[in-house]
């Protein structure tokens, strides 16, 4: 099987696997704990298709969930578009706004980036706070999302919500996975890796770092859509800087140089939550002391130490086959003199 | 929109003195925080993302120490202290640790300190919004210039940021441990051979640095509701005063805290809704003509 069809194979595998929670009859905790999984998973799943392989540290992703999400919901609330419409609609928003953020933040070095990133998500917030009569202010959009039937699919009935929330999941993540394995995201890590010599090789740098960060937006603007969707309104702190602050930490949990190490550091920092909540109120303290300790502690995330682990024990493992297949060689040929 | 009342405003000379000087405050505080954020950039070459929360703290700080001493200078002299060596702390037991690492480790370090932070002081302070109130020395009849309205502790505020504000460009550009820190930016390893303890004065500049948002958060106290998470608004500002000024120029942030500062007291009354719009325009209409900021050098980009 070639890595495409294995991977397609994957992808099947996982939505199924995905449907098959609620048929076992999983408690309604544990579905709605898999829908925010998914929403925020795509969040920090995007947003390491800029940090991990690309090298783009973006500290304002949370922009474009909020664009996603405020954009689908406002169009749905217009009562003038279908879901299939408002969808679109919703990604080509945010994809307008990537382009015109990415246009002027791709061609600064990392550190510019990073808070001209920070510093436009804030921008959009404050747009977000301050025009109360198109999106609500800081109560968000306030009576619920409409959820008309389309093509017999009616997204106001759970499940169903459910099924097509994990289809384009799935899809989100396959698209993510093609791109990282096709040759253009073979040309994100060179730039990564060593931007002069992509330069030198011919490719146009500040186009592919921009294309990347448009469909990187447009991933995190499908899950700011799924949230939407899930929780029926649109609030400002989708698009709150912690927001990006937590993809970002989700990414480190979970390990930027494996591929679904994000998804993981969703789930982890979810759970992550949901105890402290049940202990404390002060989350946020438990969160910077965690952070502290595995950014100063560990130096990476924990999958991405287990993987360096296993990749050194192979390694190992391999030299060790190699030496006794040599001392073999060396024996026979002592024995043959 | 209402460019009309802008209009009348630039009109009546009692509405700009009152304008020019709430822009000049806010300018200035800004100013004191960018020039914190810019030359810790331009010697240790890291962006302190927490430095909003030092900001923070250095007024919780000045408003403890004011309800104990009853003294407003006591309290904002206090108050920079205790953020300065807040600042060594933080630099010698965390920041120090990543300077090797990429930008994102530092992200992440400091994203934990704001966080920390915000959640200490609603341990210690509450999380309602405090306020200090006007100090008992400034608790004086209000000046008048040209039919504006001027309170004396606007004046002091002005006064006191320009001075520290000139105080650090003339220890940075004229003094011996200036010469340091400015060759330890060029190249920190060479100065290191020349047997000259780096680490020391990276610490001590990263310290000046959060004395100087230490400073802010005192001058800050009297005119300003104190809440948890109060540093990051003002965070984002100080980033668009330093890419307008120029990363690592004391001069340029000083310019571009005023321009800031002008936009929004102004802007408030001619384009309340798009203050943020227009200070965002002429950040990108800097990056765009001249991405190095205004009294940038092009190669610290």
């Amino acid at each position: 099987m070639t890595g495409r069809w294995r991977d397609l194979a994957w992808a099947g595998a996982g939505l199924i696997a995905l449907l098959l929670v609620p048929v076992f009859g999983a408690p309604p905790a544990i579905r709605d704990f898999i829908m925010f999984g998914m929403a925020y998973g795509l969040l920090a799943m995007s947003l390491n298709l800029l940090i991990g392989y690309s090298g783009l540290v973006s500290f304002g992703h949370a922009m474009f969930f909020a664009s996603g999400a405020y954009a689908f919901g406002l169009a749905m609330q217009s009562g003038k578009f279908s879901i299939p419409a408002a969808f679109a609609l919703a990604i080509v928003f945010t994809a307008a706004l990537a382009l015109i953020v990415g246009a002027i933040c791709v061609r600064l070095n990392e550190i510019y980036f990073a808070f001209l990133t920070l510093a436009f998500q804030m921008l959009f917030y404050n747009v977000i706070l301050g025009w109360v009569s198109f999106t609500g202010g800081d109560q968000g959009l306030m009576g619920g999302i409409p959820r008309p039937k389309f093509l017999g699919i009616d997204l106001a009935d759970r499940t169903q919500l459910y099924v097509f929330c994990c289809v384009a999941f799935i899809i989100c993540i396959a698209i993510l996975r093609q791109l990282v394995t096709s040759p253009f995201g073979y040309t994100l890590r060179l730039i990564r890796d060593n931007q002069e010599r992509a330069a030198f090789l011919g490719v146009n740098v500040p186009l592919v770092k921009l294309t990347c960060f448009v469909i990187s937006a447009c991933v995190a603007g499908v899950g700011g859509i799924l949230l939407t969707l899930f929780v029926s309104g649109a609030y400002p702190n989708f698009g709150f800087w912690t927001t990006s602050g937590e993809a970002i930490f989700m990414i480190l949990l979970g390990g930027s140089n494996v591929f679904l190490g994000p998804l993981v550091g969703t789930v982890i920092l979810r759970l992550l939550n949901d105890i402290t909540v049940t202990y404390t109120s002060h989350t946020e303290l438990v969160l910077g002391i965690v952070i502290l300790i595995l950014v100063l502690g560990l130096r990476k995330g924990p999958l991405d130490l287990i993987a360096e682990r296993l990749e050194n024990r192979r390694q190992a493992a391999a030299q060790a086959v190699r030496d006794a297949a040599d001392a073999g060689a060396a024996e026979t040929r002592k024995g043959g003199s | 929109m209402d460019l009309d009342a802008l209009m009348r405003c630039v009109g009546t000379t009692s509405c700009i003195v009152t304008q020019l000087t709430s822009g000049m405050i806010i300018g200035m505080l800004l100013f004191l925080i960018a020039s914190g954020v810019t030359l810790i950039f331009g010697v240790l070459n890291v962006i302190n993302f927490a430095h909003g929360s030092l900001y923070m703290i250095g007024a919780y700080a000045a408003w403890t120490f004011y309800q104990l001493t009853g003294s407003y200078f006591i309290s904002a002299f206090g108050a920079a202290v205790a953020v300065g060596i807040l600042g060594i702390a933080f630099e010698r037991f965390l920041m120090s640790k990543v300077y090797g690492s990429n930008v994102l480790m530092q992200l992440l370090v400091c994203y934990a300190v704001v966080l920390i932070s915000d959640d200490l002081i609603k341990i210690i302070w509450g999380p309602v919004s405090l306020s200090m109130g006007m100090p008992v020395e400034f608790r004086l009849p209000p000046l008048r210039f040209f039919g504006g309205v001027v309170p004396p502790f606007y004046i002091f505020m002005i006064v006191a940021a320009m001075a520290i504000g000139l105080l650090l460009w003339l220890v940075i550009a004229r003094t011996r441990f200036g010469n340091i820190v400015r060759a330890a930016a060029v190249n920190g390893p060479m100065v290191s051979a020349l047997g000259i303890r780096v680490n020391l004065y990276y610490a001590a500049v990263f310290g000046i640095g959060s004395a100087l948002a230490g400073a802010a958060g005192a001058l800050a106290a009297p005119v300003r509701s104190l809440t948890p998470g109060m540093g990051f608004s003002i965070l984002i500002e100080s980033f668009i005063v330093t890419v307008i000024g120029g990363m690592g120029s004391i001069v340029g942030a000083f310019v571009a805290s005023i321009i800031i500062g002008l936009t929004r007291s102004f802007g408030s009354i001619g384009f309340p809704l798009f203050v943020d719009g227009v200070m965002f325009l002429i950040m990108a209409l800097v990056l765009i003509f001249k991405p190095s900021g205004l009294f940038g050098r092009p190669h610290n980009r």
